[in-house]
């Protein structure tokens, strides 16, 4: 760590470097969708890094994390849409037609998708194992479902966002100011979140991911750290998902759809579980992969299958562990 | 302790479990007494492992009551007792594998500690965490195993890291449940010096095989077989007791 330059040093300087300079490298070949296409990596592996902090520290394999990421983008489309509409919100109790600020918007999307995190959470992880799984699962497709019913919202169909939001004096229609916005966020969520490991209440959820009998047999109230974790990644999810509304400024159910989720935990596979910075470079190369072979072949899903399986049985720690080595992010 | 011998640490009470056919607890009732080590013997499948665990809070007794330090904690689940002082080590070691011998102890440690709902400083440099860890790895001879990850420990030194948590989390009645269980003679006479000087201090329950700890270590000792209690005594009476010799210790050697 201090000021060595370690293997992992390396790697994680270098990945900065690029990030910095992307937009302008891509201006400079000409080819600046790059960088829309490097946001979105982005916003996914906020998303990806929220899910890893419970499946690859707290070992609890949620596999309805989309529907969080979902919320935070429907919480963005909804305040917009009656802000432009100049509608009332129809379910609040009191007045309110909504808004276009991001400084609004962004702490609702996180605060709602932390809310719906903190109730599925608190009933999913009454079970273990293969129901948890199921029942994270279930709970991600009703919500899914639900937001289909829904006309109000599009249903099927989503809503079109007519603005991105408004963040002064930022102006997130400028690609470049979105990117670096976005990037900003990513670095804050992962400073956050390295602390949050390696913190007392990181030993508590690593220790119920190895051991939870014992957690329990020392005295820990297993049930409530892993509810906390559970509900700081739905919020994680959440601010990804307010991002990638206003990124492709549409909200629609399929943010939700289980095969979503299942995108946002392969991310974590394939950057290394429990690596925190892993799954960075697993949305970028889940999404990359993704934008190259869907070009060769329509059924590039066969190619990330085998791929997939390498990763999981060659190289546990997944990219990252094959970048940096051994090292971990422990203090 | 002021605590008069009539009131006991921990009581359990006419305890049943079953498994199918098998009584693994079969009205079982005895009671440690404050700062007493109470030994509790019976060949294999009596009940031991069983009944720890159900003291402990893992297993959901069929019937009876556990009270300790005269409360009912029958319906109290595990954590909650661990908090009350309740705390054991298992015969099959269970452990954090993917963390230090440090770590292992630390987390015993900030058990202790309150909440542990702190999001920002560091763990692992956590003075207040770190310094009794340190402690209790060098009362238990670990102290140049510390940075070790628990799979690099021998299984003598598991054993011994077993034991190292349950101290460090502060018991003030410890459930050991063959603590000894596959270690090498002097391992087990080093385990022996670091229990002795316990007595007096906190109750231990403990589960032990080799009759010599037993009877070097124990004020008193229950025997089980089949899950029932065939006596409660003090090593003599054990020993000189007829039943148990031909329940239990005749086919000893
Ligand atoms: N989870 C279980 N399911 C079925 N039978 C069990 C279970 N746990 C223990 N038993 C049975 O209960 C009896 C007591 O087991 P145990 O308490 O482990 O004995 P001891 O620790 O004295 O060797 C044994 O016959 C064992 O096979
Ligand atoms: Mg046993």
């Amino acid at each position: 760590m201090e000021g060595r330059l370690t293997r992992r040093a390396v790697v994680h300087g270098l990945a900065l470097i690029i990030l910095v300079v992307l937009p302008p490298l891509a201006d400079a070949a000409g080819e600046p969708f790059l960088t829309t296409v490097a946001s979105r990596i982005l916003i996914y592996a906020i998303a990806a890094v929220s899910l890893d902090v419970i499946l690859g520290y707290g070992g609890m394999v949620s596999f309805g994390h989309a529907a969080f990421f979902g919320i935070g983008a429907y919480t963005v489309g909804i305040l917009m849409h009656h802000a432009f509409d100049g509608t009332v919100i129809p379910f609040l109790p009191w007045d309110w037609t909504g808004s276009v600020s991001a400084f609004v918007q962004f702490p609702l999307a996180i605060l709602v998708s932390g809310l719906f995190a903190l109730v599925i959470g608190a009933l999913s992880l009454r079970t273990q194992g293969v129901y948890f799984i199921m029942i994270t699962l279930a709970f991600a497709q009703m919500l899914y479902y639900f937001m289909i019913s829904l006309p109000t919202y599009g249903g099927e169909d989503g809503l079109n966002l007519w603005e991105r939001s408004s963040l002064p004096p930022l102006d997130l229609y400028d690609e470049w100011q979105f990117y670096y916005l976005t990037l900003v966020l990513l670095l804050l969520f992962l400073a956050l979140m390295q602390r949050l490991v390696n913190s007392r209440f990181g030993m508590v959820i690593r220790g119920c991911k190895q051991n939870e009998a014992r957690m329990k047999a020392l005295g820990f109230a297993t049930y409530r750290y892993k509810l906390a974790a559970f509900t700081i990644a739905g919020m994680g999810a959440g601010l990804a998902g307010a991002l990638a509304a206003n990124h492709t400024e549409f909200v629609g159910p399929d943010m939700m759809h289980w095969t979503r989720s299942g995108e946002i935990m392969i991310m974590v596979i394939l950057g290394g579980m429990g690596t925190l910075y892993g799954p960075v470079l697993g949305a970028a190369t889940l999404l990359l992969m993704e934008e190259v072979l869907q070009q060769i072949t329509e059924h590039w899903m066969v190619v990330l299958g085998p791929f997939l399986v390498f990763v999981v049985l060659f190289a546990r720690r997944g990219v990252y562990g094959w970048l940096v080595g051994k090292a971990t992010d422990d203090d | 302790m002021t605590r008069t011998p009539e009131v006991p640490l921990l009581e359990v009470v006419d305890l049943s479990k079953s498994y199918g056919a098998v009584v693994a607890s079969d009205n079982l009732s005895f009671a440690v007494r404050p700062g007493e080590i109470h030994a509790l013997i019976g060949p294999n499948g009596a009940g031991k492992t069983t009944a720890i665990g159900q003291i402990s809070g893992e297993i959901r007794p069929s019937a009876g009551r556990v009270r300790f330090q005269g409360r009912d904690i029958t319906r109290l689940p595990t954590h909650k007792r661990a908090q009350l002082g309740l705390k054991r080590s298992y015969q099959i070691t269970s452990l954090f594998p993917e963390f230090t011998a440090e770590d292992n102890v630390a987390l015993a440690v900030q058990a202790q500690q309150g909440h542990s709902f702190r999001f920002w400083t560091r763990a692992r440099r956590d003075a207040a965490l770190r310094a009794p860890a340190t402690q209790v790895l060098e009362r238990i001879g670990l102290a140049d195993k510390a940075k070790l990850k628990v799979t690099e420990l021998a299984h003598g030194e598991q054993r011994q890291l077993e034991l190292a948590m349950a101290l460090a989390s502060e018991p003030s009645l410890l459930l050991l449940d063959e603590p000894m269980a596959g270690m090498g003679q002097s391992e087990s006479r080093a385990m022996m010096d670091l229990l002795r000087p316990l007595k007096g201090q906190i109750g231990i329950l403990l589960v032990e095989h080799d009759m010599d700890v037993v009877f070097a270590l124990a004020d008193r000792v229950s025997v089980l077989v089949k899950g029932a209690l065939l006596m409660t005594g003090t090593p003599q009476q054990v020993r000189d007791d007829p039943e148990v010799r031909r329940a239990y210790l005749g086919d000893e050697d």
